[in-house]
């Protein structure tokens, strides 16, 4: 993993983790400055994975930009396809019905529950733990086939479309969330006693990694990163998109902005989460998926921006129309690009054995950080 | 602030500013001469603590480029957008990355892709590409004769 070890001038020490560490969750390269072990700065060396799909967006229609979204976080597939197609709608003034809009949001919060899951898992992981990968693993099976079985993929989903969705929901959708959610309530039990309670994984969590309110703000963080240092930031409360405002849900906020404050906050948000799929799973309306649209979708001249919460943060989609049926330019505000900024400064003055907590609680999808 | 009280503030800050119509929040452009001066009293005036640049992005209108900040208040919740227009051949504004973290990686990935340069930025390497990498990717006229896939 070490590929090159060399000093600089002043003595300290250069190490390169990644761009293939396990614990970097894909390809991240990082160029860290040591003094013994003692981070002196910490420089993220981006592209790996870069794909350029605000390029490759300026080429593609508005019915066909969704499906290269999906590749960016790949674990909120769909809360990024709800984000585009939001901003289509914005620009066509569209309504869409009230069936497509509650699924959209309950699916939206299964991908949040499954995405936050991988994360639990991977941290401890990350720390030395192996047993929660599969603790979370067991649940987020349930959630991958109700997904795989309503959109046909397990991870791109492509199944919020500008409109509505792409089709109805399969029979079973309801029996099966339910079936999760009693599944999850009698478990979560579990994923405190198993880490958030365990002495090793406090002492390696707190005090760790700590950014401040002020500098969360400056960096742009959003999500659980910006709410564990007490900002508040969700879209979902903020600015309520689809039927968000009707809900009953907490924001959850940690003012520790430590490590274990971000911690905290994924797991409320995960309850929460739970929260909302009750209010609605037995109210979805009948009627339907999808709202009457042309073939050709043609959005006016002008700019379209739409933010969404997704599990890592504030998805933004700025759209930028001459009125043609392609985006004359389309940019991504990706949460993780906001957060990674902040790694620096947080990992400064801290253990190197830290940084892998400091790195595992911003919760990096590196698609996401390249697009 | 409402976006009419803000457009307000803004006539009294920014003498001559143009302002666009029919947008959902108040947007308006400027020129990369008197931005620094302007962004630095978004940032401090105490009616207006645009603390948070949530986008800054770069468009190329091949006659010109146009930067775009959106920006934020976690105080007041008021939200604006400026534009600043910038020369085609030579296209350089002061960095912001002191007043906003954020825009340190933004303005970096806006030099990467769109060959923005920002005056005054600590750090103004590419981001995503090689050190050797020619060209601007996300320029209109940009051509790859190798990885380009035309649709």
């Amino acid at each position: 993993m070490l590929e090159e070890i060399g000093t600089n001038d002043q003595g300290d020490m250069i190490i390169n983790i990644g761009p293939q560490h396990p614990s970097t969750h894909g390809v991240l390269h990082l160029v860290i400055t040591l003094n013994g072990e003692t981070v002196k700065k910490v420089e993220p060396h981006l592209g790996y994975i870069h794909r350029s799909i605000e390029k490759m967006c300026e080429s593609l229609n508005y019915r066909q930009f969704i499906y290269v979204t999906s590749r960016m976080d790949y674990l909120s597939s769909h809360i990024n396809n709800h984000a585009c197609a939001l901003c289509v709608e914005q620009g066509l003034q569209l309504e869409i019905p009230s069936r497509a809009q509650v699924i959209r949001v309950l699916l939206d919060e299964l991908t949040r529950i499954a995405s936050h899951q991988l994360w639990w898992g991977a941290l401890a992981m990350d720390l030395g733990a192996f047993t929660p990968f599969f603790y979370a693993f067991r649940e987020r099976e349930m959630i991958n086939e109700i997904m795989e079985e309503t959109c046909g993929a397990r991870l791109t989903m492509n199944y919020i479309v500008p409109g509505g969705l792409m089709m109805d929901v399969h029979p079973d959708f309801q029996r099966k969330v339910k079936a999760f959610l009693v599944q999850f309530r009698s478990k979560i039990h579990e994923y405190d006693e198993l880490v958030t309670g365990n002495v090793i994984f406090q002492s390696r969590t707190k005090g760790v990694g700590i950014l401040s309110k002020e500098d969360a703000i400056s960096y742009g963080c959003t999500g659980p990163t910006g709410r564990g240092s007490g900002v508040s930031c969700d879209i979902r409360k903020l600015y309520p998109y689809e039927i968000y405002q009707q809900l009953q849900f907490d924001e959850v906020l940690e003012q520790g902005g430590d490590s274990f404050a971000r911690y905290k906050v994924r797991i409320g948000e995960m309850i929460q989460s739970m929260n909302i799929i009750e209010q609605l799973i037995d109210n979805i309306p009948e009627g339907d998926f999808q709202a009457k649209t042309k073939a050709v979708l043609k959005l006016p001249k002008g700019d379209f921006y739409s933010r969404v919460e997704t599990a890592r943060g504030e998805l933004g989609v700025y759209i930028i129309s001459e009125g043609g049926t392609t985006p004359y330019r389309i940019k991504f505000r990706s949460p993780g690009f906001s957060n990674l900024s902040a790694l620096d400064h947080m990992s400064r003055g801290g253990k190197i054995g830290d940084l892998m907590a400091t790195m595992g609680t911003l919760d990096l999808v590196i698609p996401d950080i390249d697009r | 602030m409402t976006n009419e009280a803000l457009k307000i503030k803004m006539e009294g800050l920014l003498p001559g500013a143009a302002f666009e119509e029919g947008t959902a929040w108040l947007t308006l452009q400027t020129v990369p001469e008197e931005f620094k001066a302007f962004a630095t009293q978004l940032r401090s005036d105490p009616d207006l603590l645009f603390d948070y640049l949530f986008c800054l992005t770069a468009v190329d209108w091949k006659t010109h480029f146009t930067v775009v900040y959106h920006f934020s208040s976690t105080v007041y919740r008021h939200t604006l957008v400026v534009k600043v227009k910038l020369d085609k051949n030579d296209p350089a504004i002061d960095t912001v990355s002191e007043l906003w973290r954020t825009a340190e990686f933004h303005e970096r990935e806006a030099y990467d892709l769109m060959g923005i340069s920002f005056t005054g930025h600590p750090d103004m390497r590419r981001l995503f590409m090689t050190a050797d990498h020619v060209g601007y990717p996300l320029r209109k006229d940009y051509e790859d004769p190798v990885n380009m896939i035309k649709l």
